[in-house]
């Protein structure tokens, strides 16, 4: 794979292209004019501090954010080139082609097997044999197969959080997405658990295009290709991960990144 | 501040005689819960046990209290129970989940809150009038079993409605934010991810508002129910009686043995409630223990 650092933006194909998106709770306006466009398979990291509109940028992604009540949005997503907003299309659609992996593990309090079964028994799979391969190999993605194969039937509670992460990540592949979307994945792991997802997202960028939110500069500078750096809901810069790390244009960026501030 | 000798030991002798005399209070108060519920316990195992035997619970009742049994009001509350049952719990489940997982939080939905929350304070006799207007009189079902059915699905309808609510408040946000993310709509995360979880806590609950329900007998008097019956309920449209109202009855006739009949009907009363509560109880713990696997 050529290195993110002798790429530029023009030879990818686009995933997201993201125009002017505003987006308000009530009467907060929690994103301003945000522009950028996601590359595909790649992994493309939001970074900035609490409150910034991180979360919110890419909770709109897959219309997650449709389900708070008082939540509007304007201006343009488009994904492949389908507006996102079309009225005409519905959201469930979305969610199935652009998975989502939560801050907290948040498994159902079922067995591990049921858990990563959920996505394709709603979508009317009902195949004893067909489900057992598609929770294998969504296991087997996820780095959790080894661990947990014997004990399929347990419930899900009982593993450890990072186990319970990947078996969020693990959940979200067996729907078969094209994009995924990580809000904060790592923030309430131990560095140990942290690394094996960092791990994993190397491995899931082949084959998918993810999208990282994170607290952590460390994390966005080890894991990502593109960085975006945003701020009171703005995108105040966004570039490849090098660029941004190394060498910011926007004075704000540097502040940030050399820990002047947030 | 520094305080010495018999200042402070003044001080701490005050604090210890205020300890004191509020742990006396506090004790005092639950003793004359206690105390009240074993005396009325006492008096009335000291009058209905000898009267509560096998030909008590398989006997109709009689004008002769030494024949007199409860046949008929047992099997008409438990019939009663299991139409109110049917009748109330899913209405009320259904209701709370429109309220929780589909109502748009405005100034509509609130007042409907406000009213259920109302209702269930409303006195039992108005229920039982309103069932009397309602089901007796202009849907013409007589005073029957499924008229005091539907009339007892009403009373307990508001308390099953908020303890549904609650229930379903306990499933955490991230488990319905998860199913959604998987491409679910409202109705399979309802179905597969919120009930599993709120369902004990909605029978718990639920158990209670019946096990309140199977004591009343104003409602069912205002009814029309009858307070003699010498048969058994033998459909939805049959006349039917309860324990409440047959204690009632008992209670009311001037000869004194039949006092031991109403003593021996509060006693199966009472079984009949510590059964039901320890169901709830028994279900509580279980799901307490799945959840925390």
């Amino acid at each position: 794979m050529t290195p993110a650092t002798v790429e530029t933006q023009e030879e990818l194909t686009q995933a997201f292209a993201i125009q002017g998106l505003n987006s308000w709770y009530g009467s907060f306006h929690a994103l301003k004019g945000v522009s950028m466009t996601i590359p595909e398979k790649r992994v493309t990291a939001i970074i900035g501090p609490s409150g910034c509109g991180k979360s919110t940028l890419i909770r709109c992604l897959n219309r997650i954010n449709d389900l708070i009540p008082g939540f509007r949005v304007e201006g343009q997503i488009a994904f492949k080139g389908q507006n996102l907003y079309d009225p005409a299309l519905d959201p469930i659609q979305v969610r199935l082609q652009i998975g989502m992996v939560f801050q907290k593990p948040n498994p159902f309090p079922k067995s591990i097997y049921d858990n990563v079964a959920f996505g394709p028994r709603l979508c009317g799979e009902k195949d004893r044999s067909k489900l057992d391969a598609i929770v294998e190999e969504s296991l087997r993605k996820a780095a959790l197969w080894g661990e947990v194969k014997e004990k399929l039937k347990q419930s899900a509670l009982a593993l450890s959080g990072g186990q319970q992460q990947r078996l969020c990540i693990a959940r979200t592949l067996a729907v078969g997405p094209e994009v995924l979307l990580l809000d904060e994945p790592c923030s309430a792991l131990d560095p140990i658990a942290t690394a094996k997802i960092e791990e994993l997202l190397m491995d899931l960028k082949k084959s998918y295009t993810v999208v990282l939110v994170t607290h952590n500069m460390q994390q966005a500078a080890r894991a990502s290709d593109y960085t975006g750096f945003m701020l009171l809901g703005e995108l105040v810069e966004f570039a490849l991960t090098a660029k941004i790390f190394t060498n910011p244009t926007n004075s704000r960026t540097e502040a940030y990144i050399t820990g002047r501030f947030g | 501040m520094k305080l010495e000798g018999a200042v402070l030991r003044n001080l701490l002798a005050r604090r210890r005689r205020a300890e004191w005399i509020f742990k006396i209070a506090a004790s005092g108060a639950l003793l004359f819960a206690l105390g009240t519920l074993g005396v009325l316990l006492l008096d009335v195992l000291r009058d209905g046990l000898g009267w509560l035997d096998w030909d008590f619970l398989t006997h109709f009742p009689s004008r002769k209290p030494e024949q007199a049994g409860i046949l008929s009001a047992l099997a008409g509350t438990f019939y009663l129970m299991i139409l109110t049952i049917l009748i109330a719990f899913p209405l009320g489940v259904g209701a709370a989940i429109y309220l929780e997982e589909y109502a748009k939080k405005h100034w509509f939905s609130r007042i409907v809150e406000v009213n259920i929350a109302n209702l269930a304070g409303v006195p039992s006799v108005i229920y039982g009038l309103l069932g009397l207007e309602l089901f007796v009189r202009t849907m013409g079902l007589g005073r029957s079993l499924i008229a005091g059915a539907l009339t007892m699905a009403l009373l307990v309808l508001p308390i099953i409605i908020i303890a549904a609510r609650e229930a379903i408040r306990t499933v955490p946000n991230p488990i319905r934010e998860a199913s959604y993310a998987l491409g679910a709509s409202r109705w399979q995360t309802v179905w597969h991810q919120v009930l599993p979880v709120a369902f004990p806590g909605m029978l718990t609950g639920s158990i209670l508002a019946f096990s309140r329900a199977i004591g009343e007998a104003s409602p069912l008097i205002t009814l029309g129910a009858l307070t003699y019956i010498a048969f058994l309920p033998d459909g939805l449209t049959s006349p039917f009686t309860v324990i409440p109202i047959q204690i009632f009855n008992w209670v009311s006739r001037p000869q004194k043995a039949f006092l031991n009949c109403a003593a021996a009907a509060i006693l199966v009363m009472l079984a009949i409630l510590l059964a039901m509560n320890a169901v709830a109880v028994f279900l509580r713990h279980r799901t307490q223990r799945r959840m925390t696997l």
